[in-house]
Formats: structure tokens, C-alpha cells, sequence
């Protein structure tokens, strides 16, 4: 678990880096830390794996990556570590977990592909499928339509992505 | 339309943004450019809504406990119980898919407790029922992503 200090840090920092000249210490007199702590800190817990990057969040769908599929298969358990770990290799992919199926839902394995159009999506998704031998397990392929909202997730200002 | 410096700022800073006292002059001079012009040009990137923020991407439960949560709405009412959900401060990610589950959003609560309390909220609100999907592993998770912003 994270130490207070640094999870203090992390809902300031949240929000976004200030966009001026000194923005750590900017971030350091909302939180009441030198500056020098707060840039020790995020350094730390970068290496800690606990910031798995830092830097410049992008909006795909305003710089023109409208086609984004959710994609998710049936796969044995004990393949899965296996099949995840080959699936995120792919540059187009975004993201790659395992989820517990549910009743309505029999699957279990899912990845992310955002791409300028469908067509570039569906290509990449039939390579990713050969590459890695996913053509035997069900899938389905859920392309997104409206977003309703998009940000970093929020709880008392602590940002985490995608639950 | 986009200038060579914002394509710069938009694909070489995802990863690794200094963590130094001045990074937005690390960043000029590793392009060569000013300050100011750096300052500038982020601001126009935010308000232009091509990013939503510079700042650090956290794994998923190690802090608080989050949650992939799909409902299968009937069409004339999705756009409101979307926005119903929307309202929820806990609630990132907010979709519509092509799918039966037609509504898939993301929410990060403090703890356990607290996240079945919001789902008990939400299936109130909305009279539909949550399938909820957490995370079990994570095989990557990054969001880091090379723009190809050459052909717009």
C-alpha cells in the first residue's frame, strides 16, 4: 500500500501538471513539500512501478483515432498469463486484462485497440488473432459509439486508469 | 491544424516527462525551441482539448478499488442513464458500445464498502442491473500511444 505522504501528492498532482515554469513547485505549496520532495517522490514511485508513466495524457478521439474496439475472448485459465502477455506486446494495443466471466459474460480476457478508422482496427485485430492463436476461442468485438465521459478517475482526487 | 512542435509534444512526452525543476525548459531545449513557445504551445494543446491533462498514469488498485461495469440499456433511454451515472464523481470512463451491453463505464472507489455502496446507488438510480467486471490481472496497461498525426 502507498504511504500517506505520496498519496497526498498523487491527488494533487492528478489533475494535471501545471503549465508554467516551475510547476512541481507549484505542486509542492498545494500540498505543503518542498520542491525538492515532491520531484524525489514522483521519482521514486516511478520506480516503484507505482506511476507506471508520466507525461502527456492524449485525447484519441480529437486527434482523429475514432475507431476504438474492445476486444475480449474465452480462454482457458491456464493460457491466459500466457496470451495476455503475447496481446500487449502489439504496438496498436492499448491495454490487455483479465476480468471474471459472469453469467451473461463468458469471457475473460480483453484488449484495447484504438485506430483511425474500423477497417485499420478490424486488419490489425485479424493480425493480432493469427500472430498470437486466438482464432479457436470465442470473441467479440465491441466498438465504442458515444463517449459520455472520459477522464482520469477521480476519488477524493486520487487518479487511477481504468478499473 | 498541427505545428511540428505540437506533434513533438503530443508523441515524445507521453513517456518519461521530466521530472526536474523546470521541465518545460528541459523540453525547449531538447527541441530547440523556447520556454515560452513550450508553455504556449501546451496551453493550446489543452484548450483544444487534444489532451486531457499532463500527469502520472496508476495502475489499477493501489489505490482504492476500481471496477469495468457493463448494463444492457434499451436504446431510448441510454443517453440518460448514462448521464446519471456521469454525475457520479467516481466514474471515469463512460461508453457507449455496438453490443447488447450497450453501457460501459469505470469506477474507483476509496475501498470494498464504498464501491459496492455506489453499484447499490447506481442499479438504484437507473433501475438496471450492474455486471461487474474488475480487474483480475493486468497484462499491460499503459495508454501511452504513437500518434500517426502525419495523414489528418
Amino acid at each position: 500500500m502507498i504511504e500517506a505522504r505520496d498519496r497526498q501528492l498523487l491527488e494533487h498532482i492528478q489533475l494535471g501538471l501545471p503549465v508554467c515554469s516551475k510547476p512541481y513547485a507549484e505542486i509542492g505549496r498545494l500540498c505543503d513539500m518542498p520542491e525538492t520532495e515532491v520531484i524525489e517522490r514522483l521519482t521514486r514511485l516511478k520506480q516503484q512501478g507505482l506511476i507506471k508513466r508520466m507525461g502527456v495524457i492524449v485525447k484519441h478521439r480529437q486527434l482523429g483515432y475514432r475507431a476504438n474496439a474492445m476486444v475480449v475472448w474465452n480462454v482457458p485459465d491456464n493460457l491466459i498469463k500466457q496470451l495476455g502477455g503475447h496481446i500487449g506486446r502489439f504496438p496498436f494495443v492499448t491495454l490487455c486484462y483479465q476480468r471474471p466471466k459472469q453469467p451473461e459474460w463468458p469471457y475473460n480476457l480483453y484488449c484495447m485497440i484504438h485506430g483511425k478508422d474500423r477497417a485499420t482496427v478490424l486488419k490489425q485485430l485479424e493480425q493480432l488473432v493469427d500472430a498470437c492463436g486466438l482464432s479457436s476461442f470465442d470473441q467479440e468485438i465491441l466498438f465504442s459509439k458515444r463517449c459520455f465521459k472520459q477522464r482520469g478517475a477521480v476519488y477524493k482526487n486520487t487518479a487511477v486508469t481504468h478499473g | 491544424m498541427l505545428t511540428t512542435l505540437h506533434k513533438q509534444l503530443l508523441n515524445d512526452y507521453q513517456h518519461n516527462f521530466p521530472l526536474s525543476p523546470r521541465p518545460y525548459q528541459d523540453i525547449a531545449e531538447a527541441l530547440g525551441v523556447t520556454e515560452a513557445e513550450v508553455l504556449s504551445t501546451f496551453t493550446e494543446l489543452n484548450d483544444n482539448n487534444f489532451i486531457s491533462r499532463i500527469g502520472p498514469v496508476i495502475p489499477p488498485n493501489h489505490i482504492g478499488v476500481s471496477a469495468l461495469i457493463a448494463m444492457a440499456v434499451p436504446e431510448q433511454h441510454l443517453q440518460t442513464v448514462a448521464d446519471k451515472i456521469s454525475a457520479h464523481p467516481e466514474v471515469n470512463h463512460n461508453y457507449e458500445r455496438e453490443h447488447r451491453f450497450n453501457l460501459w463505464f469505470v469506477v474507483i472507489a476509496a475501498d470494498a464498502e464504498h464501491l459496492d455502496a455506489l453499484i447499490d446507488a447506481i442499479e438504484q438510480e437507473t433501475s438496471y442491473p450492474a455486471m461487474l467486471l474488475p480487474m483480475l490481472d493486468d497484462f499491460f496497461i499503459d495508454l501511452g500511444f504513437k500518434l500517426d498525426l502525419n495523414n489528418d
